[in-house]
């Protein structure tokens, strides 16, 4: 029953995640994270940061495979079994994709009127910036913790993604790599496990 | 167009192809899937800016609403169930081998120091798009103020971002409609 529950729980909420999602990749994953690590404790922040390095160095667009591992590794971890798992990650796949299914096909017969509306320009120029945020939150979220006690903040650095110093260089040098040396992700995500070889 | 000439499974072993050989997100698969459909005539090199746009304002995986597109394009419901199906199973495939490979690897010590070097990437090659996308399209201080407010309730107060973009899709439909009403 309880496995019952939760297929059914990891089904709403990638639902949930594919009809929210607008902007792309890097906003699933900020929803992605918002629900599996932050609401549901499914995973935590460095399994979740694991999840988007694999993501990103495999085929396929990175909501679904974060879907597929984050489905298979919820049910396996509770079960125990690989085949339910299995049946975990296509649970959450398909309900990743439900959403666009109906509502791309909906749009597809408006579209040409659709595209010119005001309306939709107008909503559009608020969203955008707000998937920017959202985006800059889930980096955030993967740096720093922030707890509340009385209606005070504490920030914790969030230690497995941040083991030392030397992460925080790596941090600077990724982000320098790929915003001004333009390298490649994949590139700059093996570089990353060769210097982490190197160095721990 | 050759509408009734393509066969689902042909769509779906296209579309399979695509999904299997792009990595790196969406964006990564537009060449390919320009060059895969303009090759075959199912689709014209006009067509393909609209399908980028629709599918990246529509909600979900963008290379998903791609296929479902192409794919409705070319036999409706059908060619779109074939396409998403096609696009999705190569990566199905090769994370779920990862997930129940990487269960029995992750307390491997080897293992562990790469994701120590990793994790930190991973932050950044977030972190980048980001930056790009904020040039774009935070040109005016209340686009300025819709990102930093989202990212600081989501970040500092852990709201859901799914109630965030809820509230901004009322409050902007909101607003642009009264706006166009009061116009007239």
């Amino acid at each position: 029953m309880e496995t019952v529950i939760l297929f059914l729980q990891l089904f709403g909420t990638f639902f949930l995640i594919g009809a929210f999602t607008i902007g792309g990749g890097y906003a699933m994953l900020s929803l992605i994270q918002g629900e599996v690590v932050t609401a549901h404790h499914w995973i935590s922040e460095s399994t979740f940061t694991d999840i988007v390095a694999i993501s990103q160095m495999t085929p396929g667009p990175i909501g679904i495979n974060s879907a597929t591992y984050v489905g298979y590794t919820v049910i396996s971890e509770a079960t125990g079994s690989h085949f339910l798992g299995i049946c975990g990650s296509a649970t959450a796949t398909l309900a990743l994709i439900i959403p666009s299914f109906i509502l791309v096909l909906l749009i597809v017969r408006f579209y040409t009127k659709f595209k010119k509306s005001v309306l939709f320009e107008g909503v559009m120029s608020w969203l955008r910036p707000t998937v920017v945020g959202l985006i800059g939150a889930a980096a955030v979220i993967l740096i720093v913790k922030t707890t509340w006690s009385q209606g005070m903040p504490t920030f914790t650095v969030v230690e497995e993604n941040f083991p030392d110093w030397k992460s925080w260089i790596l941090l600077a040098a990724a982000f320098g790599a790929s915003y001004w040396g333009k390298v490649n992700p994949i590139l700059t995500i093996v570089a990353g496990a060769v210097i982490g070889l190197l160095i721990y | 167009m050759n509408q009734e000439k393509v066969s689902l499974w042909q769509i779906f072993a296209v579309f399979a192809k695509i999904g299997a050989f792009t990595i790196g997100g969406g964006y990564a698969m537009i060449p390919i899937i320009q060059d895969e459909m303009s090759r075959r005539g199912w689709i014209s090199e006009e067509e393909l800016p609209d399908i980028v746009a629709l599918s990246q304002s529509a909600p979900g995986v963008m290379a998903v609403n791609i296929s479902i597109f192409a794919g409705y394009r070319l036999r409706g419901v059908k060619g779109s169930i074939a396409a998403t199906l096609g696009s999705v199973t190569p990566s199905f495939c090769i994370i779920l081998a990862i997930a129940m490979l990487f269960t029995s690897f992750k307390d491997n010590p080897w293992v562990i120091k790469a994701f120590k070097g990793i994790r930190p990437v991973v932050i950044s090659l977030i972190a980048v798009p980001m930056v790009n996308m904020a040039r774009k399209c935070c040109k005016s201080w209340w686009a300025w103020t819709l990102a930093i407010t989202s990212l600081l309730l989501v970040a500092l107060l852990n709201v859901s971002p799914i109630y965030i973009i809820l509230c901004v899709l009322v409050l902007a439909f909101g607003y642009t409609y009264f706006k166009e009403q009061w116009k007239r």
